[in-house]
């Protein structure tokens, strides 16, 4: 019997390949705090990764719980933070983003559904304060009906 | 030399059989991080800050929609206590009052529908409610888009055709600042 012929496997391979690398996003940050977004409908998709921030609030996974505590805190970029290293998080970001689309950036919220809103209030009236008003509360799509 | 180089022409080939292991190789290292969820969320225009406080407003009491969510979770609109699932399609009879009925608004554009919650109230609720607020604006907009002879509103639409309808129903979500019930200390 002869031997399969394996010429055309490096091609097979290299089309799941650049297949995963198109569909890739690679995981900016790692999480410090629970977050599982809530359920809803009306959508919209976030367009272009480069013009989006990311602002997580929950509460410290098991592991932080022993430093950051239990109750509901916020994360930018890597470190649990508080309301106000927000001006310089948000200012650090749109110094790697060129001027012409700095109107664009998008701060996606992404917030566990158990948190109460008091401290997402502060966070979205820092926002405010900041002119950062394009705003995206991260959501799953939910199927159901209510 | 002519010789040589000919010679180097007909070439030995490269040998390609490791180029399965190394693709495979990358193959493997994109499957890992890969994520494939994409980040999808309710895109939200917020207010710009102001230190002044807002301008009192008259306002009649008809053309506003007010929907209270307190640190219960509980929904109050229009001052009478409602059901979440209720309220999607009461927004959308109150923006467009098919009947004209008198407590209804006017017209959709003097339609005001206002949210307001308690710092205790759950992220949760608090994003259903609004993700019904803006359901019911979808479907008031889908509509239009079809009585236009479009197939339903979306982004795809051309921005000539979605500002026309903005105009005609123009969005108008004003969220007053919380009550301090129930906040976590």
């Amino acid at each position: 019997m002869p031997a399969i012929s394996t010429a055309s496997l490096p091609d097979i391979i290299f089309m799941l390949l650049f297949f995963f690398m198109v569909v890739t996003v690679m995981r900016e940050s790692e999480l410090k705090v629970k977050v599982l977004v809530p359920e809803a409908t009306e959508l919209t998709k976030l367009e272009q990764k480069s013009l989006v921030n990311y602002i997580y609030i929950g509460k410290p996974t098991a592991k932080n719980q022993g430093v950051y505590g239990t109750s509901p805190r916020l994360q930018l970029g890597d470190k649990i933070s508080n309301i106000n290293d927000i001006p310089l998080f948000l200012e650090q970001f749109k110094a790697g983003v060129p001027e012409v689309q700095r109107p664009r950036i998008t701060s996606s919220i992404r917030v566990d559904g158990d948190v109460t809103m008091g401290i997402v209030q502060d966070v979205k009236t820092e926002l405010r304060k900041q002119g950062q008003l394009r705003v995206n509360y991260s959501a799953r799509q939910r199927t159901e009906d209510l | 030399m002519a010789k040589n180089s000919s010679r180097s022409r007909v070439a030995t080939e490269i040998n390609a059989s490791s180029m399965a292991d190394i693709a495979f190789l990358l193959l493997i290292f994109f499957l890992v991080t890969t994520t494939i969820d994409v980040d999808k969320g309710i895109l939200v225009k917020l207010p710009p800050w102001s230190n002044e406080p807002p301008p009192e407003m008259k306002l009649n009491s008809r053309n506003v929609f007010s929907v209270l969510v307190n640190a219960n979770n509980d929904l109050l609109v229009r001052k009478k206590p409602a059901e979440l699932a209720k309220l999607r399609e009461r927004a959308v009879e109150f923006i467009t009052n098919p009947n004209g009925a008198p407590d209804l608004a006017e017209r959709p554009t003097k339609a005001i529908i206002s949210l307001k919650n308690d710092r205790g109230t759950g992220y949760e609720t608090y994003l259903t409610v609004y993700n019904e607020l803006k359901a019911a604006y979808n479907e008031i907009w889908d509509e239009e888009a079809k009585a236009l002879g479009h197939p339903g509103y979306s982004d795809d639409l051309p921005l000539e055709v979605r500002r026309q309808i903005k105009l005609k129903i123009p969005m108008v979500l004003s969220e007053a600042e919380p009550t301090a019930f129930g906040d976590e200390k």
